[in-house]
């Protein structure tokens, strides 16, 4: 039933020899084709403004005011490339090689290689378009190491990567916009996918303005609608994030892969109240200097000045005397997790623990110190009052990024024909776990450099086809869409859209979070639906389906977490073996790492929706690796 | 802690808005201002009133969605910072907090605090970019540039797009925007082909915006959340006089 289409021949030829046997559209025929692109971040604006200037006409769709706005822009630290630029020995396959044992081997190999292969290329389009990347003083692109990388691949543009990069390609796709190749739909929300005889057709949208339910038709459908963090309530994602689009096309039959593999991140600012709405990420760069630790007695609430250098524990110097604090995302975010379970967390909430520069301090000096880290300290001040200069900052891991998502081919297209997915909103690239500056690079390569050459092998076949919106398949989705907004309309309950999402956040953070394990999955599976028929029973959504209405837009979203989340449990539950972000407590080595279950789970786990009565069936895509030898990742 | 909020309220764009007083009870001072408001806003919901539009997304300071004039201060009474950063320590127990959307011509008001910003892209869509299309394009390295230049550029290239320049100026000018993109562009090799269409398209496509006048009074620089400095103004000027010969 899957069929992964990647091509035969050896692994660094496939992507060329693949490029040479897709079928092309001829120039001239391209203005005849439609294609709707949903999501307007990296991923999709670069891939709709890639097609418009291919010639074919693109209609693009974003929730925000502009695509300027997408997600894409909080991305900090930067892009990767295998540029070697640093003569540092990295190569193409020194990034397909890291990409796929950071992913703990749960991607496909063809995939990430063409990943690695593409990432130049990019760099490239981004310096053309006038991204103003770092640079030395000869005048020549700036690299660092990043995350743990043992060579400098890292472009970066200050700490606004991925906003400059997001302006490139929205410069790409004003000038798009301009010629009237692209037609922009701002404050529009895909709520339905259209269906004609298996194959996508279109979708439904709401005017986030004028609340008007509108049809779309078109040769082929693009979602590029990130990932689906926020199904937790407290992530480092934008409030809008959402899975909605993603959830609607699952329903309809694209097939869902690893939802349970999440990403958690290990420096952000702690949850400070109840009303806390989101968290924000700061740097891991600061591991490089700050040092982690915690009381060595439980629920000591001492001020951190006075708690004595014996009374502390450096608990990852200790654990991992080689990596010390610059141990992996995965491996900091559960080590702080186990601190606090314990009783030996910090601040108000106890659900912190220090990382403290009073050391970088003494030993570099202060000024070296606001060099690195100023900006940094100085947003850690604005949100907590606390100066880190003086006392050590608090710190707590919180959800990311999603490497799961729905399934796809070598191609990008979903289980559903015409139906691509870009960007985060795929499973594709990273596997049980992503590395740090990989997600602008699978992001750009997807829109820029892969959608492009394949959807044409799609299209030829659909020459002269004539999709209208007068055909019954939108009318129905129509209703059914109309009925959905009515209903959640009409609850008229005692709880408000919020207070549900929080209560379902709960449930995931605590369950099917860092760590996990069967009798923490159950609960979850037993709650989730209890909480979702709370959810349509006493749910309070004010206003009116044909006005500007905040709170229908997230009553929508939520009812949908709702559904995702309870696939994640299950995905999690299923999984029974430890990788990657993917940590289960009954799957661990003596010294509490994590143990992969090669054997049994070299698969990529992906889910059919069944419809609202049945459990979701699961289909393997079992992960063949024939170019790197499956390893365990050892940080002691 | 408690602050009343004097807000702005308006159902459409084409309605009359009126100011409404909100009592805001167990306030603490670690909420950002926007959770404070969402607090208010749960409270209204669950009372059967309207909750209060704002626009908003990321909360870091990045995304350049939100905006709101605060106490007759855009972004509110830190300099440095967009909406989403401000926390109720900001603020004293037990105050009148003034609260209303971007005021301009240029930026109609949708609902309650939140405005149309779509003039921006179109200026953006003028000549914001560089002709090229994907792919073919050199080798990142083959033209170097001055470390000095490709710092001026980023500075620039920092703005966020969030319109505090055009609320806070008294004619509802958008020459630090549009001279942001401008002065990135011209600094850059890569921009110099249409180093001049571009300068001439995008002040054409301001002004007929409706946007005013640039008088340099400087309070745009004062209160850019990225501290984007009237230096690119001058650029921009000097780029269009350049262009007209």
């Amino acid at each position: 039933m899957l069929n992964s289409k990647v091509p035969a021949g050896p692994l660094s030829e496939k992507w060329t020899k693949h490029q040479f046997d897709l079928k092309l559209v001829n120039p001239a025929n391209k203005r005849k084709y439609n294609i709707i692109v949903v999501g307007t971040g990296l991923a999709g604006a670069s891939a709709a403004a890639s097609l418009a200037e291919l010639g074919y006409n693109v209609q693009a769709f974003s929730y925000h005011e502009s695509p300027r706005r997408a997600h894409s822009i909080a991305a900090q630290g930067g892009i990767n490339a295998a540029k070697n630029y640093p003569n540092d020995g990295d190569s193409i396959f020194r990034l397909f090689y890291d990409t796929i044992k950071g992913g703990d081997y749960r991607s496909r190999e063809a995939n990430v290689y063409r990943l690695a292969e593409i990432s130049n290329n990019i760099i490239d389009q981004c310096v053309a378009q006038g991204v103003p990347f770092a640079r030395e003083y000869g005048g020549l692109l700036d690299n660092r190491s990043f995350g743990g990388a043992q060579v400098s691949r890292t472009f970066y543009a200050r700490g606004q990567t991925g906003q400059q990069l997001l302006l490139g390609c929205y410069s790409a796709l004003v000038r798009q916009m301009h010629t009237g190749k692209v037609k922009f739909h701002p404050r529009h929300e895909m709520l339905d996918l259209v269906m004609i005889d298996g194959e996508a057709k279109g979708i439904i949208t709401r005017n986030l303005i004028t609340g008007d339910i509108q049809s779309h038709a078109a040769h082929a459908v693009v979602l590029a609608t990130g990932g689906y963090s926020n199904a937790f309530f407290l992530s480092t994602n934008a409030m809008a994030s959402n899975a909605t689009a993603a959830w609607r096309a699952h329903k309809k039959g694209a097939f869902f892969a690893n939802p349970c593999f999440t990403q958690i991140h290990p420096t952000c600012i702690p949850v400070a109240s109840e009303h806390q709405s989101k968290l924000t990420l700061m740097s891991e760069s600061l591991r490089n200097d700050g040092r982690v630790w915690v009381p060595k007695k439980e629920g000591d609430k001492r001020h951190p000045a006075e708690i004595s250098e014996d009374e502390r524990d450096y608990y990852l110097e200790r654990l991992y005397p080689s990596f010390g604090n610059l141990v992996p995302r995965d491996v900091a975010s559960r080590r702080a997790k186990e601190m606090c379970d314990l009783g030996n967390g910090v601040g108000e909430t106890g659900l912190a623990v220090y990382l403290d520069f009073a050391d970088a301090i003494q030993r570099l000096g202060r000024n070296i110190v606001t060099e690195k880290y100023g900006n940094l300290f100085d947003m850690y001040k604005q949100i907590t009052g606390e100066n880190p200069y003086e006392i050590p900052m608090r710190i707590y891991p919180a959800v990311h990024y999603t490497m799961g998502g729905l399934w796809v081919d070598y191609n990008l297209m979903s289980t559903i024909p015409g139906l691509y997915i870009l960007g985060e909103a795929n499973y594709s690239d990273h596997g049980a776990n992503r590395l740090g500056a990989s997600a602008l690079m699978q992001g750009l390569a997807d829109g820029y450099f892969i959608l492009p050459y394949t959807i044409g092998d799609y299209l030829t076949g659909k020459l002269g086809e004539n999709i209208s919106t007068e055909d019954e398949a939108f009318e129905v989705a129509k209703t059914d869409v109309k009925g959905r907004i009515e209903t959640l309309l009409t609850v008229n309950g005692e709880r408000t859209v919020d207070d549900i999402h929080r209560e379902l956040g709960l449930i995931l953070w605590e369950n099917v979070g860092m760590a996990r394990n069967t009798a923490g999955l159950e609960k979850a599976l037993n709650k989730i639906p209890k909480l979702r028929d709370e959810f349509w029973q006493n749910v309070k959504v004010s206003g009116t389906a044909d006005e500007l209405n905040p709170e229908l837009e997230k009553a929508g979203r939520v009812a949908d977490f709702l559904e995702l989340g309870e696939l994640m449990a299950r995905d999690a539950l299923n999984r029974e073996e430890s990788c990657g972000g993917h940590f289960r407590d009954e799957h661990q080595t003596e010294e509490n790492e994590a143990k992969r279950n090669d054997e049994e789970f070299t698969y990529v786990a992906t889910w059919q929706y069944k419809g609202k009565e049945s459990p979701s069936e699961l289909h393997k895509e079992n992960l063949v690796f024939e170019n790197v030898e499956l390893t365990t990742r050892s940080y002691k | 802690m408690r602050v009343t909020l004097k807000v702005w309220r308006q159902q459409k764009a084409d309605s009359q808005g009126s100011f409404e007083s909100y009592p805001v009870e167990n306030v603490s001072e670690d909420m950002s201002f926007f959770e404070m408001l969402d607090m208010l806003n749960d409270q209204l919901v669950l009372a059967g009133k309207t909750p209060i539009a704002f626009d908003h997304d990321c909360r870091e300071g990045i995304c350049g969605t939100c905006g709101l004039f605060i106490n007759g201060r855009a972004h509110g009474p830190l300099t440095g910072i967009t909406t989403c950063q401000l926390h109720m320590r900001s603020f004293k127990d037990g105050k009148t907090i003034i609260v209303e959307p971007w005021r301009a011509k240029a930026f109609p008001v949708i609902k309650d605090l939140i405005v149309d910003r779509i003039s921006f892209d179109r200026m953006m869509e003028a000549g914001g970019y560089i002709s090229i299309n994907t792919g073919g394009t050199p080798d990142a390295n083959e033209i170097p540039i001055p470390k000095a230049n490709a710092d001026e550029a980023m500075d620039a290239a920092s703005c966020i797009g969030c319109g505090a320049c055009v609320a806070t100026c008294k004619n509802s000018s958008a020459m630090l925007f549009v001279s942001a993109k401008v002065s990135q562009l011209t600094l850059l090799p890569q921009g110099q082909p249409e180093r001049e269409i571009r300068v001439k398209n995008m002040v054409a496509q301001m002004d007929k915006e409706g946007f005013g006048s640039c008088t340099n009074t400087g309070a745009c620089e004062v209160e850019c959340p990225k501290e984007i400095s009237i230096i690119h103004i001058a650029r921009l000027n000097r780029e269009f006089i350049k262009s007209s010969f």
